[in-house]
């Protein structure tokens, strides 16, 4: 699974370093880090993000290396997505099924349907259903839309895309 | 002073805008060393031909008044073939699925050794590389900026202004018909039907919208710009295309809502062409509203560089064509 944690590191040389074997070892992969240089906690730490991929069972196997080394783990969580797009979708949304069009973005596990509104102004007539897409990175993002987009050509939606998006 | 011959071969709309600005810049043509003289001009049922020059605002006055501008019987490629000239203006109405009279005349036009600067899609859209072919053979000039954009000067900016620059892609709104219905669903909260209605009612949509709003028209600029400033070799049958008919007011609405206008987007670049309703941040500049067009051209050295022009209009589209008869003549 995909977790961020926060961490603070001791302003001295070396933190970096010691903060990173604990992952080796237990062979998690790093996806980002994010130090920040310029920042400092109030006891003087400086905080650094980390999203990384592991197995559940070496999450709290981490965690106690890590603060074993003296490294304060201030936060473990899922890691939140990064990436997020607005997506307009005409038709009939509804009875085409609104679930099954979300629950197809939701069961990747790297995107999800993040807000949804939903316009339906009258029986026969064309709904509009406009959904916010939360995904981990930019290439999540871009999966997600394929299925998305496949899913709007087998239910005759339009589909309106961001302009910065590869329609 | 050197003098230019050239018939105007189609007097609807755009023709009689050229006759217009010829009249108006009649001065500003001499002041380059300019003396545009037509020869001939024609419609659909006939035409005025007169070696010596024919008299510009008579053939307005006719056409206003009798509905053609035909004095005698003869069609625009008899006009190519029997009358001595060195410049075809050609505007007759677009046909996509022929090339219409247009492709004809611009054939016997460089067959005859003539050049040519034309508003009309059609030829262009389907016969591309063919016309380019015999122009060159017969050492004639080209121009098409009125095909694209109307006023707004995409094709010149991207091979001669921009010119050393690769360009990388282009997008933007290329029909204004689409542009104003899409900003009027939004203002009034309107449905598409009821706004192409009033579009029709002002004579910014034509009788059958179709082209326009299915985002076929947008569809053959993008064939033209493919053509002409990326190198390729496509027709309109390349293009992937989604026009603005299901657009609904509420859709409009929400997209609003979050900071968004949705706006009927061509895109072109090497790998691909594509036409599409799109989301566009209301503070991008490709966000312009009525019947306004804009384009993007993305260049490896200058960066991006938006121009936004009316992209319809006689005046506004025969001044497209008075930019390409001076940058023939202007500097020979």
């Amino acid at each position: 699974m995909r977790i961020s944690m926060d961490i603070e590191l001791k302003d001295v040389p070396g933190q970096m370093l010691l903060a990173l074997q604990p992952l080796s070892e237990c062979k998690a992969n790093l996806i980002t880090v994010l130090h920040h240089h310029q920042k400092r906690t109030p006891r003087k730490t400086v905080p650094v993000q980390l999203v990384l991929e592991t197995r559940p069972e070496s999450i709290e196997i981490i965690k106690a290396k890590l603060e074993e080394s003296g490294i304060r783990v201030v936060r473990v969580g899922e890691h939140r997505f990064r990436e997020s797009m607005n997506v307009v979708l005409i038709g009939h949304v509804v009875h085409t099924g609104i679930q099954d069009t979300i629950d197809e973005i939701d069961k990747t596990g790297f995107a999800e349907v993040a807000e949804l509104s939903l316009s339906m102004p009258g029986i026969n007539l064309l709904s509009s259903a406009l959904i916010r897409i939360d995904a981990v990175g930019k290439e999540d993002l871009q999966k997600a839309l394929s299925i998305l987009k496949e899913v709007s050509v087998k239910k005759e939606l339009l589909m309106v895309l961001p302009i910065d998006i590869q329609a | 002073m050197k003098t230019v011959c050239c018939s105007i071969l189609g007097f609807g709309a755009i023709g009689q805008g050229v006759a217009e600005v010829l009249l108006m810049k009649k001065e500003y043509l001499r002041s380059i060393g300019l003396e545009v003289k037509v020869v001939a001009v024609a419609d659909s049922k006939g035409a005025t031909v007169d070696p010596e020059g024919v008299n510009l605002a008579d053939c307005l006055a006719r056409k206003r008044t009798s509905g053609t501008v035909a004095l005698e019987s003869i069609t625009g490629i008899e006009v190519i073939s029997s009358v001595d000239h060195k410049l075809v203006i050609e505007t007759t109405p677009t046909n996509i699925k022929t090339g219409g009279a247009g492709l004809q005349n611009m054939l016997a036009a460089f067959q005859t050794g003539k050049d040519v600067i034309t508003s009309n899609k059609g030829p262009l859209t389907l016969k591309y590389r063919e016309l380019m072919e015999t122009a060159k053979a017969a050492g004639s000039n080209f121009r098409f900026e009125a095909t694209v954009g109307g006023s707004m000067p995409i094709i010149n900016l991207a091979n001669e202004v921009l010119a050393g620059n690769n360009v990388k892609s282009i997008k933007g709104i290329l029909n204004g018909t689409c542009n104003y219905i899409l900003t009027r669903m939004l203002e009034e909260r309107a449905s598409y039907s009821d706004i192409l209605v009033e579009s029709m009612q002002l004579g910014i949509a034509e009788t059958d919208p179709t082209y326009d709003v299915e985002g076929i028209d947008t569809a053959c600029k993008l064939v033209i710009l493919a053509n002409a400033i990326f190198g390729l070799d496509v027709t309109y049958k390349d293009v992937e295309i989604t026009g603005i008919t299901k657009v609904t007011p509420e859709a409009l609405e929400m997209a609003y809502e979050r900071g968004h206008v949705i706006k009927l987007i061509g895109e072109v670049s090497r790998e691909r062409i594509h036409v599409a309703p799109r989301l566009v941040p209301i503070n991008h500049p490709l966000a312009v509203g009525g019947t306004l067009n804009v384009a993007s051209v993305d260049t490896e050295l200058a960066g991006e560089i938006t121009i936004t022009g009316k992209g319809a209009g006689p005046i506004e589209t025969a001044s497209a064509i008075l930019s390409d008869l001076v940058a023939i003549y202007g500097n020979q």
